[in-house]
């Protein structure tokens, strides 16, 4: 140590961290954002009937000839109006899902966080019941009364939980995670009470809302969804800096800098009403919000500015690929997608884990 | 010299015992303090309410006279670097990534890593010998490893004043020595503040420009380690008898434990 003069500079370059290097993350959002959209594209050849690439190329490139379909329903009306909705969907609940797991797991400094973790979920699933229990068939800009009920209960759980955890301006974060699962217990409590007390088609309508499922969303209301979800997506990406400090603990993040309880406020607040967003228009699909921060994680490492937005993209194409193969596995039938996401994203993670553990031992 | 930090009349207590109370205290611009006394004797909390992590219940921490309550973190960290005694890191960053971390106060907006950073990070690790582990997580490190990577992270962030709880813990004996050579050198080539909490009585002594003793949250003794350190008050702060002669290059007070007695009918009631 003494061998190195205190005043002498080193040379700046940065052969000593090649994880750092601005060309490896070009490079890797780079693949990232091409595989979403191969993975898209691949995607919208199935379904019902498969719709062989070069038709679809024809279909994509001219989007005029959607409605002069004759007979039946025309292919190019299948891609437009039935899978690409519904695709963008999965891709916008995935990368939400993803990016709110990141961002929880280093505010919670949990690795086992997930969106659904701190009650805002159960919230909306909260709306939801009442809403199918009462028979609401209105819509209001693109989204069902379950949807916008399903919404609303979230922004109050939200609410409720902050109210709970906020002392003089701290969010003590063992408080939060505390409130969190209290309230997923009550929520939970009140669900099943209003399921013993309704019939058994709303019970079962309820018991399918909340196993997850992708199928109800147009134009309209994705639009307003994708609004949101780019601007939440962006507000946590752009919270990746202060993320890596966070996830060090209060102290040594506020000791480097930080100004810990602002940056907490901003987290849980966008984290929750992306919750609150994707569980109104998605149910509760699992398996992404969890498992897909961690994969990322294992391969790209845990700097959140680049951690953040892989794992959204990923999250999103993962999704759109585990709905569509929930779709077409059984055709006609259609298979919960949660059943998807853990099947698959299951043993790869244990494949992950395994090969990490093989590099550790030598 | 100036005063770089002013306690006046500092208390402060998590719940009902004061763990410090009516603590006044300066210290200059420039000069290396040591902080001194028995466990519990709330060495770690005045380190912390110097660097604003605590807030006292009664009294002023002034730092350049402001009160350190009122200062953003944000310019609190480019006056105050802190290290401290134990630290976790839950995600495997690495020891380069962290070190890195840093440089957190003179970065802007998405934070990029600039050149500056790099050479200033890279230069830490060399001072604390963990540039070779750059790319290493922290978690396969060793407890010294990990030590050094801290005190690297509060290199990097070049502030004017360091603060260190037990810096040279979990360190082997060269290291430990380095660590106090390195602070020392800090001190007089940028005139780095230091204010070091340390069990080592020798080290302190050795080191350190004044001491603090302090004894049940209170100081006890302030002043050049020769004066604080002595049979008589470490036998009141620390309630045991020691033996003190002078270092014999130093000059300095030297500490030496007496022999352990055997306790009979302690263990074997």
């Amino acid at each position: 140590m003494m061998g190195v003069p205190i005043l002498a500079t080193a040379p700046a370059d940065m052969s000593f961290l090649p994880a750092l290097t601005a060309r490896r993350r070009v490079r890797a959002l780079t693949v990232l954002v091409a595989a979403a959209l191969i993975g898209v594209v691949l995607c919208l050849q199935y379904g019902v009937e498969r719709i062989p690439l070069p038709e679809l190329a024809r279909i994509l490139l001219a989007p005029g000839a959607a409605t002069d379909s004759a007979a039946g329903v025309s292919p190019a009306v299948i891609v437009w109006e039935v899978r690409l909705p519904r695709l963008l969907l999965a891709f916008l609940v995935g990368a939400s899902l993803a990016a709110v797991g990141v961002a929880l797991q280093a505010l919670l400094r949990n690795p086992l966080a997930d969106p659904y973790i701190l009650g805002i979920s159960s919230g909306a699933a909260l709306g939801a019941a009442l809403a199918l229990q009462f028979g609401l068939a209105w819509a209001i800009g693109g989204f069902t009364a379950v949807q916008l009920c399903a919404f609303i209960f979230a922004a109050a759980t939200i609410g409720v939980i902050y109210r709970i955890a906020v002392a003089d301006g701290r969010i003590p974060v063992q408080t939060l995670l505390l409130a969190g699962v209290i309230i997923n217990a009550i929520l939970s409590a009140l669900i099943l009470f209003i399921t013993s007390l309704s019939d058994s088609t709303s019970a079962f309508r309820l018991f399918f809302w909340l196993m997850g499922s992708l199928a109800t969303l147009g134009y309209d209301g994705l639009g307003a969804l994708a609004a949101i979800v780019l601007v939440g997506i962006g507000v946590l990406c752009a919270q990746g800096r202060n993320l890596n400090l966070l996830s060090l603990g209060d102290d040594p993040a506020q000791g480097l800098g930080l100004d810990v309880e602002r940056v907490k406020r901003v987290i849980f607040i966008t984290t929750a009403l992306l919750t609150g967003a994707a569980v109104a228009v998605s149910g509760l699909i699992g398996f992404v919000g969890m498992i897909v921060p961690h994969a990322v994680r294992m391969v790209l490492g845990p700097d959140h500015r680049l951690l953040l937005p892989a794992s959204a993209l990923v999250g999103g194409t993962f999704l759109a690929v585990a709905d569509t193969v929930a779709r077409s596995l059984l055709a006609p039938a259609e298979l919960p997608v949660g059943v998807i996401t853990a099947l698959c994203g299951g043993p790869f993670f244990i494949y992950l884990l395994m090969s990490h553990r093989k590099e550790a031992i030598g | 010299m100036d005063a770089c930090y002013q306690l006046r009349d500092v208390g402060f207590r998590y719940a009902q015992p004061w763990v410090l109370e009516g603590c006044s205290l300066d210290v200059s611009e420039g000069e290396i303090l040591g902080v001194v006394g028995a466990n519990g004797s709330g060495k770690t909390s005045l380190l912390k309410l110097m660097a604003g992590l605590l807030r006292p219940q009664k009294g002023r921490v002034c730092l350049h006279g402001s009160d350190v309550a009122t200062l953003p973190p944000l310019e609190m960290a480019r006056l105050v670097a802190l290290v401290p005694q134990e630290s976790q890191v839950l995600f495997p960053f690495t020891v380069g990534e962290l070190v890195l971390m840093g440089r957190f106060v003179h970065q802007r907006g998405w934070g990029w890593e600039s050149g500056d950073d790099l050479r200033i990070a890279r230069h830490a690790m060399r001072i604390m010998e963990v540039d070779h582990l750059a790319t290493r997580t922290f978690q396969a490190l060793s407890g010294g490893e990990r030590h050094r990577t801290v005190i690297a992270r509060a290199l990097a962030q070049h502030t004017p004043i360091l603060l260190l709880d037990e810096p040279t813990a979990f360190l082997d004996l060269k290291h430990q020595i380095d660590i106090y050579g390195v602070l020392k050198e800090l001190n007089r080539e940028r005139h780095v503040t230091v204010v070091v909490v340390s069990h080592d009585l020798n080290l302190a002594s050795q080191y350190c420009d004044r001491l603090l003793l302090l004894h049940e949250g209170r100081p006890y003794r302030t002043g050049p380690p020769k004066d604080v350190l002595t049979v008589e008050h470490l036998r009141v702060t620390y309630g045991c008898e020691v033996l003190i002669d002078a270092h014999p290059a130093t000059g300095t007070p030297r500490i030496t434990l007496p022999r352990a007695e055997a306790r009979p009918h302690l263990i074997s009631q």
